[in-house]
């Protein structure tokens, strides 16, 4: 997918993840702050980058702040930022194919 | 060195007789030369000590740069006299070198943090630490390896000469001319002036610093005006509306109520829930909530609880009123409702913390407690507890009575949830152990339970009762599997605080963090 | 990927908890407070805004989250939104027990859920007939179509009326007595029990009120309805408690299907139990009662 404009996703509430995301310059840019980096940074910088692929996401400024999120409420507020630049957000969404 | 819980101790700490830590009681029996203070004679009538100013204090008192100040913590993330005396000793006198034992400091105390950066204070010694201070000793900022004692395990060690405080600091509620100090009749109470109690006895010299001049007496006296040199009167000592919260309430979060009853089941199914039984909580929402289970259950089997002790809060009050709780006695005062009783309602008590927790006396009350139920940042699956270090590695927390009260009562239970945000609490081993395992007996979590089987006993009362349980290890998986396997910390080797045990072993260190980049 | 057994149709739902799907806080362990059934929403739980969100969270959940024993229901957005779709999708894609059609009226809208779920089902190569459904009414016109709705599909599982959106159409507001809404209750029950399905109550939602919230559940069970719906998990217990079955109906029942297997066993069809005559039509009854009792921790038995 290719980012079209700033999209955010997702809260800084407990528990939860704010994600935006812009258009990016040929290259995947993420900017992390965590409540539990020392921990889970390494995991976090994973499961985005994974997420991201799975999206076919390859160029994109990416910024999240973390609130002590699961790996499954991440990809939820990264896949729902990338559909939301994309316009693509409410309707089709591949469920088990590229969202899995 | 590895020590009894398994935690390497530098070698170049174990200086001067200091030990690792090798299971509790392994001071048990063993004597002491107990130290004793250089302190002033006052031969001479004396119609007042009051003097105009805290550098005055300071001075008459011999401050001088390199010494011990110490200070107690009743009035809490509301207190001032800290800052207020180390800006005095500092910046009005120039002292530096300075080292501040306090039976914890927190947020109140952030801007004591630019006197560690600037290299003025160069020690800590505390039972509590939190917010800047926590931030810059984990930075490796403060000169000396921060030490961290316990409740009881410090006046051990005022008492013992570890710890020799030159002048220590009273913030009292109301105080006469002379010195003599109570908790309450003022407007900045805190009830109970425990924590202080021991500090008075042991210092070379103690100044008093009140926001609330009352007439001579002001008895009974929570600290006597026989070990007090100066009175220094303020204009605030703290602000009242953070040294006591209007009442505490018993958490209506239902995921503390269902912790807060699993444990008030467990203490009915042992044998020590009977007619008299001593019982201490924490005021945390799922420990303070456990009373109102409790109560039900006493209710239940028609029995009585004999006495309470700990920090106290209303519902202990409340109970103390209702008939349901012989006596209640205590260091320190969490609420208003708390404030107010200590010494006004029949039967409501105020104790030292040696008398509370010192491991080193003949007889703390610790000792004869049944129950404690205490919270815990991380419990491992050696039982081990942290409540000084966060997830990240960085000072946080407080020891305070927890492992004092876990290693005297008969049972000890740690309430907590299983995970907190994406922290396992239940880990497979905690950053800093604060509490060893050999002292902990049960732990409730949302979860489930598990039995510390050291304790057979109680395995067996939780099977008699048709409770059910699992293996620690089971919870940790659970909570692994909830929000995956953190990665180990990174430290670098220099020691930014040394962890005693309560009898004055070395339990653990903390070493600097090398926070983790994406890059 | 948390695999989970096929729904059951007919199973113990005393409990039906709603949670907001766009709170990763609140979905990710609602099962510990022991719920028969958790309601992950998607309707008016999730602001208008965040409807795109919930359903990646709600994605996630369900293949990730560990519920166990619980079931777990979603309520969808209505059909006269531009959502219901799309939730149908993610439901059926993430494997979730069963949908909650929102504000239904007609066995007509069952049938738009069902041929949506079907679609879905095949799409995303679930077995068919796999998502269950149940309704949501919330007007005059669903309780009065509440038989037609009930049998509308072999999918449905049951009904639940829904309090805040009737009463305004009725123009009423809660009563201590429940008077306020006794017919509709008793209508939406009768056409449960006629179509052989479950039926829930609605929620009771000052949390704050604990005496009217036992008087109501009582006036539940004494109707006869099968469960609850929840806001707050320390609804639960009290729920549980009410609808236990007491020592002496389990006694009885255990008397009663004991008898009847031992008597029909000998080609007897009717005798007495205590003094009371028994016959065949006692025994759905006891067998509930048993599995009920069972379930609740009472009963450990294995006749039924």
């Amino acid at each position: 997918m290719i980012i079209q404009k700033p999209a955010v996703a997702g809260t800084v509430e407990s528990s939860d993840a704010l994600v935006s995301v812009e258009p990016g310059e040929g290259k995947i840019e993420l900017t992390l702050t965590s409540s539990v980096m020392n921990q889970y940074g390494r995991q976090i910088k994973e499961t985005v980058m994974e997420t991201l692929k799975r999206l076919g996401v390859d160029s994109v400024k990416i910024n999240i702040v973390d609130k002590g999120a699961l790996d499954c409420t991440l990809k939820a507020r990264v896949e729902c930022a990338v559909f939301r630049s994309c316009d693509a957000s409410e309707k089709d969404i591949p469920w088990g194919g590229a969202v899995s | 060195m590895k020590n009894y819980v398994g935690r390497d101790i530098p070698d170049a700490l174990l200086v001067n007789g200091k030990e690792v830590y090798q299971g509790k009681n392994y001071m048990d029996g063993k004597y002491i030369k107990k130290a004793s203070p250089c302190t002033r004679r006052y031969e001479k009538p004396q119609e007042s000590k009051i003097v105009e100013t805290l550098a005055d204090a300071l001075r008459l008192c011999g401050a001088k740069s390199g010494m011990t100040f110490s200070f107690h913590h009743h009035l809490r993330d509301g207190d001032f006299v800290v800052n207020m005396v180390m800006k005095a000793a500092i910046e009005e006198l120039g002292l530096d070198n300075l080292t501040i034992a306090a039976t914890s400091l927190g947020a109140a105390h952030d801007p004591v943090a630019e006197y560690i950066t600037e290299g003025k204070v160069t020690g800590i010694q505390t039972s509590g630490i939190r917010g800047r201070i926590g931030e810059v000793v984990s930075k490796g900022l403060l000169k000396t390896p921060a030490i961290i004692r316990s409740h009881g395990g410090r006046p051990r060690a005022i008492e013992g000469g570890e710890v020799h405080i030159d002048i220590a600091f009273v913030a009292a509620p109301t105080s006469d001319c002379v010195g003599n100090c109570r908790g309450i009749g003022g407007k900045s109470n805190c009830g109970s002036m425990g924590y202080a109690m021991t500090d008075a006895k042991y210092a070379d010299h103690v100044v008093v610093v009140t926001d609330c001049l009352v007439d001579f007496p002001n008895v009974p006296a929570s600290v006597e005006a026989i070990d007090v040199d100066a009175v220094v009167i303020v204009d605030s000592i703290g602000n009242p509306k953070k040294i006591a919260s209007a009442a505490a309430r018993i958490s209506q979060n239902p995921r503390d109520l269902m912790m807060a009853e699993n444990v008030a089941k467990v203490i009915a199914a042992t044998p020590y829930f009977k007619e008299g039984f001593s019982f201490q909580t924490g005021v945390g929402g799922p420990s303070l909530a456990a009373n109102l289970f409790l109560e039900k259950y006493m209710d239940e089997r028609g029995i009585k609880m004999g006495w309470a002790i700990g920090g106290i809060c209303g519902p202990m009050v409340e109970m103390l009123k209702k008939g349901k709780v012989g006596k209640v006695i205590d260091v320190q005062d969490f609420d208003l409702d708390a404030v107010n009783s200590i010494n006004q309602t029949p039967n409501h008590f105020e104790m030292s913390a040696s008398q509370y927790a010192n491991p080193a006396n003949k007889g703390a009350f610790v000792n004869k407690l049944d129950f404690v139920v205490l919270a815990a940042l991380e419990i491992d699956t050696g039982f081990n507890v942290n409540v000084l270090t966060g997830s990240d590695g960085i000072l946080r927390g407080a020891p305070g009575g927890h492992p004092d009260t876990a290693a005297g009562s008969k049972c000890c239970i740690i309430v907590t949830p299983l995970i907190r945000g994406r922290m396992a609490t239940v880990c497979e081993h905690v950053v800093t152990v604060t509490t060893p395992g050999d002292c902990v007996d049960v732990l409730v979590t949302d979860y489930g339970i598990a039995v510390n089987p050291l304790r057979p006993d109680l395995v067996e009362c939780l099977d008699n009762a048709g409770i059910p349980h699992v293996s620690i290890e089971s919870l940790k998986k659970k909570a692994y599997s909830l929000v995956g396997r953190p990665d180990d910390l990174q430290w670098e080797d220099k020691v930014v605080a040394i962890l005693e045990a309560r009898d004055g072993t070395i339990l653990d260190v903390v070493r600097k963090i090398k926070p983790y980049t994406i890059d | 990927m948390i695999p989970r057994p096929k729904p059951e149709r007919f199973r113990l739902r005393r409990t039906m908890i709603f949670m907001s799907a766009q709170k990763p806080g609140l979905i990710k362990d609602a099962y510990i407070y022991g719920v028969d059934s958790i309601m992950l929403d998607l309707e008016d739980a999730v602001a208008e805004n965040q409807k795109d969100a919930a359903r990646f969270s709600l994605y996630h959940a369900l293949k990730t989250i560990d519920y166990g024993d619980t079931e777990v229901i979603v309520r969808i957005n209505g059909l006269d939104t531009p959502h219901w779709q799309e939730d149908i999708r993610v439901c059926v894609a993430g494997g979730a027990d069963g949908i909650r059609i929102a504000k239904c009226e007609s066995a007509q809208d069952v049938k738009t859920v069902e041929a949506a779920v079907e679609a879905a089902e095949k799409e995303f190569g679930v077995e068919a007939g796999r998502t269950l459904l149940m309704a949501a009414l919330e007007s005059p016109k669903g309780i009065l179509n509440a038989y037609e709705i009930c049998s509308a599909s072999d999918r449905m599982f049951g009904v639940a009326i829904s309090g805040g959106d009737f009463r305004k159409c009725m123009q009423t507001k809660p009563t201590p007595d429940g008077i306020d809404m006794l017919v509709a209750r008793g209508q939406m029950i009768m056409a449960a029990r006629a179509a052989g399905v479950q039926c829930f109550d609605t929620v009771f939602t000052n949390l704050d009120d604990m005496a009217g919230y036992e008087a109501e559940v009582r006036q539940n069970k004494a109707m006869g309805f099968d469960g609850k719906s929840l806001i707050n998990p320390k609804q639960i217990r009290l729920v549980h408690e009410i609808f236990a079955p007491t020592e002496k109906e389990i006694m009885q029942a255990e008397k009663i299907v004991r008898a009847y297997r031992e008597q029909s066993a000998a080609g007897v069809g009717v005798f007495t139990v205590d003094g009371k005559m028994i016959d065949i039509a006692f025994i759905p009854g006891a067998e509930r009662t048993l599995k009920l009792a069972r379930a609740c921790g009472l009963w450990e038995g294995n006749l039924v």
